[in-house]
């Protein structure tokens, strides 16, 4: 008899659904990588070279 | 929100939500920062930006506008969370993810917290933390003084309220200038004036909605008529307000044109609103006004970016 308490396996429309959701998830952080690269080159320009050893 | 969470459980359990498996299409969870909204947010900003012609890395304007996006669409996805159980009342929101069972309140509520959260620090670290500030005082007002005290309290609920959606353009010249000025202030009070005659034409025409939602909207509490004089009221504060920038110096010959004609439709539309008290002619004119409202507001703003922006500027005075 099967466990009425293990997870069900995933309709093909949800599965569809979290695989949007995942890309749209791995896209933001993406886009916040750019967003922090680029606001530190913008900010510091070639500053960001100049550091004491 | 507990009774919304009791109402929505079973509507969710038949649909689409099963235990600890989110549902929600990425459309939805779009759907949940207000994106009409969040565009009126974006574009009063950028004009807010725009007028202060900032010394700034166009890198940072645009993350910091970015950012101001994005808070604006946590506080559409809080609000959403808080007000479930009367959206799921009224047809003009029924429709949104959370009533029609497509996201768990739980979800929508931890996606706008993210946001709010992110986008304000954020924002602090690319521009500075004047501009954070406010755009956290921007979400803690719409969310927590209009969404959950103001809107089911008090017929003045849009009226206070309107100072979070108005505070959109002092936030972006705050983050691109480092300091607020008396032109996005002015920019501020146009918003938070439009506001009233704007959502009250709305309320004339939806009353019977908002009446089964139990909010007091201003024409479910002092009536219809009162209502008229108050747009009316506010018309006449509004129009003169709007040529404002041009007394100060920041609207041009376009804006003053633009601020004139379209304060005389305003206050046209209003007396109408005011005069045509019954039936269908009634309620036509104040869509009409509804309509015309945000007409108005966007060529008052769209005149000053063009002013600004792309070097239409003629001064008025000399």
């Amino acid at each position: 008899m099967a466990d009425p308490k293990a997870p069900r396996s995933l309709t093909p429309e949800e599965q569809k659904r979290r695989r949007k959701r995942s890309l749209a998830l791995a896209l933001t952080l993406g886009g916040l990588v750019l967003i922090f690269y680029v606001i530190t080159i913008a900010k510091l320009g070639p500053g960001v070279m100049q550091r004491p050893m | 929100m507990s009774t919304m969470s009791n109402s929505l459980a079973e509507p969710q359990t038949e649909s689409r939500v099963t235990a600890g498996l989110s549902q929600g299409d990425v459309s939805d969870f779009f759907a949940l920062l207000k994106p009409r909204v969040m565009f009126l947010v974006v574009f009063t900003a950028l004009v807010g930006m725009v007028v202060s012609h900032p010394d700034v890395h166009p890198v940072v304007a645009f993350v910091s506008l970015l950012m101001i996006a994005v808070g604006g669409g946590a506080s559409g996805a809080l609000n959403m969370w808080w007000d479930a159980d009367i959206d799921a009342i009224m047809t003009r929101t029924r429709k949104r993810p959370i009533p029609a069972g497509k996201i768990q309140p739980g979800e929508a509520l931890a996606f706008g917290l993210t946001l709010a959260f992110g986008s304000v620090i954020i924002l602090g670290l690319a521009s500075n933390w004047l501009a954070a500030g406010l755009l956290a005082f921007t979400i803690f007002f719409y969310v927590v003084i209009y969404s959950m005290w103001l809107k089911r309290w008090t017929p003045q609920n849009i009226v206070i309220g309107g100072a979070a959606g108005a505070l959109p353009p002092v936030v972006a010249q705050a983050a691109v200038t480092g300091h607020v000025a008396l032109d996005s202030i002015v920019l501020f009070a146009i918003i938070f004036m439009w506001t009233p005659p704007h959502f009250w034409a709305l309320a004339l025409v939806k009353s019977s909605d908002y009446e089964r939602a139990g909010i007091p909207m201003l024409p479910n509490v002092a009536g219809p008529d009162a209502t008229r004089f108050q747009i009316l009221a506010y018309t006449v504060l509004l129009a003169p307000l709007g040529m404002a920038p041009v007394a100060l110096g920041f609207g041009g010959l376009a804006y003053a044109i633009v601020s004139l004609v379209g304060g005389l439709g305003m206050l046209a539309l209003a007396v109408q609103v005011y005069r045509l008290r019954k039936g269908e002619p009634a309620m036509r004119v104040a869509q009409q006004l509804f309509g015309f409202s945000i007409l108005y507001l966007f060529l008052l703003f769209a005149t000053l970016l063009a002013e600004h922006g792309f070097g239409f500027f003629r001064p008025v005075f000399g």
